[in-house]
């Protein structure tokens, strides 16, 4: 697999001509489960293929029971800069409901020893689970402020179709999410983390200034990236590609210098739509130039006129930042009211 | 005087070579597919012109492997060395459309009773039999589908001929698919249905069993002349409606249309006379020569009246203007669709429609939607009651809408339209066939076993119940081995209140039904449940109750909306999670806004699917 993937960058080094990769990160599955030396080639062959920045972000996705002393003391020493930790909770009865690998004990420990080595880690952590009294949710967020984490990456529990969740919760073996108990740990979450000094730049994702994901905003400015690996998905501007996500199929047609891809076109409206989609769930906003200069002055027009009930009901604003010429730029975004309903919001501002 | 003798010896022998028939068959016993086999037989279609079931004409025909309309074709057959003229009308395959049905069959001397050799007689068939031998039409029994496996060719036989009382050797063996037989029937088309009779010399007597619309010729109207005949630029009178026209063009109905100087006596044509709506041709009139008209119009016309009722309104108010355009330009070809403009506390302007039945009904609904690209919401479908009050107990009032019942307090007494259904079943399901027709208040009239595994149903039913979900729930306690027909038998007293719904504490009107008290209460709460699951979540608590009157008899509560955030939004979740938007917003387009509640279009027909 790691062959592949190197093949797969050397194969794909001309897609990103004349740019300069900002950031890297490795995640989706466990890629903490790379060797060192694995890790190291994929960097290097990455360094040797494309021009990258001086002072790149590159992320590594780690689980709990992977962060060993050892390997955190090697991570340390290659050219990853930032981690992110799939801690979850650090309660030991969420871990087992959750179906997670490491238990309570395993989650503090490799926190307090990555702290100690790394300045700008991120963490997971879930809220919403049934019976996760808002007490508990508040400890949790207690304990990670405790080791001074800088960015947290916090979701909803959120029951996806056909999965085993889906299926106990039908059966009445796991009890059935609670939206209200959600929306009382979101408030919650979004409260006490302003407090702490960190900014809501995204639904799920809060950092202090200057510890934002950069790879993450990147796909929520649009900007062109290379996913390299079975399913990844690719962006470049108006084509979007995406591997095959079947593993064997994925290194076969790689070891036969053949990417297995698939691409699709998107229209003017399918930008559109998705420029709503990630706009309002970021602080940044959808700006009304930017729909009037790209899209042209009738999608600006559809968008203002499907927010109006939004606005009228308090779930969406339109704010206005001064940009670096003191021009005035209006934007419309998501009210804290507004965001745990921002899907719906989305879709109502799509234009098909 | 010998040049006279000649010449009406001349037309004899035309008359002679012709042979008109129509086809019987139950939906799905191959009727078209069969049709389709003869076409290709008497080579009256090219390789190029074939493609499957070439007489259904509309796409909705062709998906729903039924036929909606009427259709024509003749064909030419040499038969021991003599040319044949062979006219087949086609014909409908629902009970929606019976009467054009009795119309084609009163148009021909023969028929092809076609029964699937694997499913045996059916009850549309059976009914359809009927007024083919009250018109003393010759049945030619034809056994399809016998290449099938499960087909059970001698029970079947047997079925026919205790049914016709028939020899087993007449009954013929075929399959549509594979064209085996076809040279058989084609010679017993021949042989055994008879030369039409009539009289060339006599003044124009052509009876009407079909019209066709088109958009740059105005309507075609099908005919088959009896007496006299009918030559192009003659000016000829439509007697039922009394207007007169003159015929630009005649002709003869090949798959393509075939200009002709003159249709005689016997033969079946079309006729366009520029006339632009449909409703002008009736099928079943009778057309004569306006200056020496026939004494006799053809007996058993008939104004069709529409059953069923229905609103029709925009999902977008603006496009109330269209959707009236385009309700005309349908009735332009649909002469059957009947409709008034009606305006509702909820829906605001919109029609009152009246169809021929629930399929009709589908059916126009369909043809808005893909013909001229309306998005519509149609309301719960209700019968033609006749309510009298106690002020004018004498006076009928008709109701069409729920709205239209008049006050309960000053209501006399309220009629309903009754129907005589025939259902032929499998013994094994008597017992689920009649406890659901009692279920829906019908009335067992007769019980017949047509052989020891066959019964045939006769029950007394109000038509409304028959609206209600009555074919699924039939196709289900039977397996789907039932058949059913039906056909009205005039109006009876009947116990009705309406049935309001609030949603928000607002009544919706167009959400009213009709309903049989004693059912009211039962019904009132399945729909306050099935609205539960149909109307989507929104952003504050929904309750849905449901009233008689100023009396609640049901109530649930549809939760607020407080979550709709999808957690993880990044590189490949961005695609996947637009498109999931789009298809949300696109359903949101038959959404229909009443005060603060978006209801889906589904949920005005709630109430027919209650059981679901």
């Amino acid at each position: 697999m790691v062959k592949a993937l190197l093949a797969e960058l050397e194969l794909r080094k001309g897609e990103l001509q004349g740019q300069v990769v900002e950031t890297i990160y490795l995640g989706g599955g466990t890629p903490s489960l790379l060797g060192d030396e694995e890790l190291t080639a994929i960097l290097d062959t990455v360094y040797k293929n494309y021009s990258v920045t001086e002072d790149p972000e590159i992320t590594l996705e780690a689980n709990p029971d992977d962060l060993t002393n050892k390997r955190i003391n090697a991570l340390s020493n290659s050219l990853v800069n930032r981690l992110s930790i799939g801690i979850q909770s650090f309660f030991e009865d969420d871990l087992k409901n959750m179906n997670r690998a490491h238990n309570a004990q395993e989650a503090k420990d490799c926190l307090a020893l990555a702290s100690r080595y790394f300045d700008n880690i991120t963490i997971d952590l879930i809220y919403g689970i049934p019976n996760m009294s808002l007490n508990k949710w508040q400890e949790n967020l207690e304990i990670a402020f405790g080791f001074g984490v800088n960015h947290i990456s916090s979701y909803a529990l959120t029951v996806e179709p056909k999965t085993a969740l889906d299926t106990f919760i039908k059966k009445g073996t796991f009890q059935p999410i609670d939206e209200s108990l959600a929306l009382q740990h979101f408030n919650y979450l979004v409260d006490r983390t302003a407090e702490e000094g960190f900014i809501h730049y995204e639904i799920s994702n809060f950092g202090k200034p200057g510890y934002f994901s950069k790879h993450n905003t990147s796909y929520w400015q649009g900007k062109p990236y290379v996913g390299i690996g079975p399913s990844a998905h690719s962006f470049h501007g108006t084509k979007r590609s995406w591997n095959v996500a079947n593993n064997s199929k994925y290194v076969k047609a790689i070891q036969g210098n053949e990417l297995p891809s698939t691409m699709e076109v998107l229209t003017t409206t399918d930008l559109y739509n998705e420029y709503i989609m990630t706009g309002l769930r970021t602080i940044w906003g959808v700006s009304l130039d930017k729909l009037e200069g790209d899209f042209g002055i009738l999608y600006k027009q559809h968008a203002l006129k499907a927010s109006k009930k939004y606005l009228e009901k308090g779930l969406l604003s339109i704010s206005c930042d001064l940009d670096e010429n003191q021009k005035p730029i209006e934007k419309l975004v998501t009210t804290q009211k507004g965001k745990f309903l921002v899907d719906g919001i989305a879709s109502e501002l799509f234009m098909i | 005087m010998n040049y006279i003798c000649k010449l009406s010896q001349g037309i004899n022998s035309f008359m002679k070579n012709i042979r008109n028939f129509c086809i019987i068959a139950h939906i799905d016993h191959g009727k078209s597919t069969l049709a389709d086999r003869l076409l290709d037989f008497t080579g009256s279609v090219t390789d190029r012109e074939k493609q499957d079931q070439l007489l259904d004409n509309m796409d909705l025909e062709r998906e729903r492997g039924i036929t909606i309309k009427s259709h024509a074709i003749q064909m030419e057959y040499t038969h021991k060395g003599e040319q044949y003229i062979l006219n087949l009308i086609d014909t409908p395959g629902h009970v929606d459309f019976s009467y054009e049905v009795s119309r084609s069959i009163a148009a021909c001397e023969g028929a092809l009773l076609i029964v699937d050799a694997a499913q045996s007689i059916q009850a549309q068939t059976i009914s359809n039999l009927y007024l083919a031998l009250e018109n003393d039409l010759e049945i030619i029994p034809i056994l399809n589908k016998v290449d099938l496996p499960s087909a059970n060719p001698e029970e079947v036989t047997d079925d026919i001929v205790d049914l016709l009382g028939c020899d087993p050797e007449e009954v013929i063996h075929a399959s549509g698919k594979t064209g085996f037989g076809v040279d058989n029937i084609l010679e017993a088309v021949i042989e055994r249905i008879p030369a039409p009779k009539g009289n060339p010399d006599e003044p124009l007597q052509a009876l009407i069993f079909d019209s066709v619309y088109n958009p740059f010729r105005g309507v075609e109207t099908y005919f088959r002349v009896i007496n006299g005949s009918i030559k192009k630029n003659q000016e000829i009178k439509f007697i039922a409606t009394g207007k007169n026209y003159y015929a630009d063009e005649v002709g003869t109905l090949k798959l393509k249309q075939f200009p002709r100087q003159e249709i005689k006596a016997g033969d079946v044509g079309y006729v366009i006379t520029g006339i632009k709506e449909a409703k002008e041709v009736k099928v079943g009139d009778t057309i004569t020569d306006a200056k020496n008209p026939t004494k006799n119009a053809v007996s058993g016309f008939e104004d069709v009246k529409p059953m069923v009722f229905a609103g029709i309104y925009p999902v977008d108010t603006e496009d109330y203007e269209e959707l009236r355009a385009s309700m005309e330009k349908l009735q332009l070809n649909d002469a059957s669709l009947i409709f008034s403009p009606e305006s509702s506390a909820a829906l605001g302007f919109g029609f009152r429609c009246g169809f021929l039945g629930m399929l009709h009904m589908e059916i126009i609904q369909e043809r808005l939607e893909r013909e001229f690209d309306m998005t519509v919401i149609t309301t719960v479908p209700n019968v033609s009651y006749h309510a009298f009050t106690k002020k004018d107990p004498d006076e009928i009032i008709i109701v069409n809408n729920p709205s239209d019942l008049p006050d309960p307090s000053g209501l006399d007494r309220v009629e309903e339209p009754y129907i005589k259904a025939t259902i032929i079943t499998k013994a094994d399901f008597v017992g689920n066939v009649m406890s659901l027709c009692i279920e829906k208040r019908g009335m067992i009239t007769n019980q017949t076993y047509l052989t020891t595994d066959r019964v045939e149903l006769n029950f007394d039913m109000p038509l409304a119940e028959i609206v209600f979900d009555f074919y699924d729930r039939l196709k289900t306690v039977s397996k789907g081995y039932a058949s059913f027909d039906y056909h009205p038998i005039g109006m009876k007293s009947s116990k009705l209140v309406r049935v309001d719904i609030l949603l928000n504490a607002q009544p919706v009107d167009a959400l009213s039904a009709l309903i049989h008290a004693d059912n009211a209460q039962y019904i009132g709460k399945r729909m306050c449940e099935k609205l539960k699951e149909l109307i989507p979540r929104q952003q504050f608590d929904i309750p849905i109750q449901a009233a008689i009157g100023a009396k609640i008899i049901s109530r649930e509560t549809i939760k607020a909306l407080r979550k709709d955030v999808t957690a993880k939004c990044y590189g490949g979740d961005i695609s996947r999670k637009r498109k999931l938007l789009e298809k949300q917003k696109k359903g949101k387009k038959r959404m229909r806004q009443v005060g603060n509640v978006e209801i889906p279009q589904q949920a005005f027909m709630a109430v027919l699917k209650l059981n679901d």
